[in-house]
């Protein structure tokens, strides 16, 4: 990832109009093989249910804890500000 | 939304595929993944390094908001902290990993995959569209409960593109930079986070 930064920094007075494109297309790709990988394992395909509870207990808990900090934040920076501009 | 829906489809295509084994095994044990995911990091880093622009605008942010990263990035991986004491049978390391997607789920459940196997890439990719979703569709009633900077910390790693128009729209114009500085952050910060926890 690194060495693509410094690329990137190299090649940035050029119109990079494939990278998104290519970005897009390789994550499509590798999304497949996760489900070819999932497909294939019959424990995953069996556990789905569970799996999908687990997947939505960390992410709530991860959005509330997110919620929480940036409201704590919000509260002190607009108090110091008046009106709260960003 | 079309590109996330895009997304699912080829993660589904792929379920299908491995079900009824339409595909030689052999694409599995040849790793190809691993080459095609060294691939994207490359062209993900071009992307970065090319766009100075952005990088340019960020000097004009306000000091004390630009701590806001640091809050999503604390705030969700004290949450999942939490959730691992519901999860016996998950460490707290898998839990982090899955937690520091920050909505990112095509990368992560990829890396996650990677390194952990495939159960926990397919709860990381449900977790971290459930983020994404989650983002686009409560961001309204964030803004009303938590303050204009709710949605930004909730999209977390997805701020600076898919749900950069929702929060537009729900916290105001003038929080467009923050929303995009956030999202460069926590969309910078996954790979390191997910690969660190996963090395745990």
């Amino acid at each position: 990832m690194l060495c693509g930064m410094g690329v990137g920094f190299l090649l940035r007075k050029r119109k990079l109009v494939i990278v998104p494109v290519l970005v897009t297309v390789l994550i499509w790709l590798l999304l497949f093989f996760l489900g070819l990988d999932v497909g294939m394992n019959p424990s995953i395909m069996h556990a789905i249910q569970s799996l999908g509870l687990e997947a939505l207990l960390l992410s709530l808990a991860g959005i509330a804890g997110s919620v929480t900090l940036a409201w704590a934040l919000w509260r002190i920076a607009s108090r110091k500000k008046k009106g709260g501009k960003s | 939304m079309k590109g996330s829906m895009i997304i699912v489809g080829f993660f589904v295509l792929g379920i299908v595929c491995g079900i009824y084994h339409l595909l030689p095994d052999a694409i599995q044990q040849a790793n190809v993944s691993y080459y095609v995911l060294c691939a994207l990091m490359f062209f993900v880093g071009v992307s970065v390094g090319s766009n100075t622009e952005t990088l340019k605008s960020f000097k004009k942010l306000n000091p004390m908001l630009a701590l806001l990263p640091l809050m999503t990035i604390v705030g969700t991986l004290a949450g999942c902290t939490i959730v691992t004491l519901l999860l016996p049978h998950r460490s707290l390391t898998d839990c982090l990993a899955v937690g520091s997607g920050f909505g990112y789920y095509s990368l992560s459940s990829i890396f996650i995959t990677q390194y952990r196997g495939a159960e926990l890439g397919m709860v990381a990719l449900l977790a971290n569209i459930v983020r994404e979703v989650f983002t686009l569709l409560g961001a309204p009633l964030l803004v009303r409960w938590f303050g204009p900077l709710s949605p930004i910390s909730v999209g977390g790693a997805t701020t600076m593109d898919t749900t950069l128009p929702i929060i537009t729209r729900c916290s105001g114009e003038q929080f467009v930079i923050l929303s995009i500085f956030h999202g460069f952050l926590v969309d910078f910060s996954v790979p390191w986070l997910v690969t660190l926890f996963c090395s745990m």
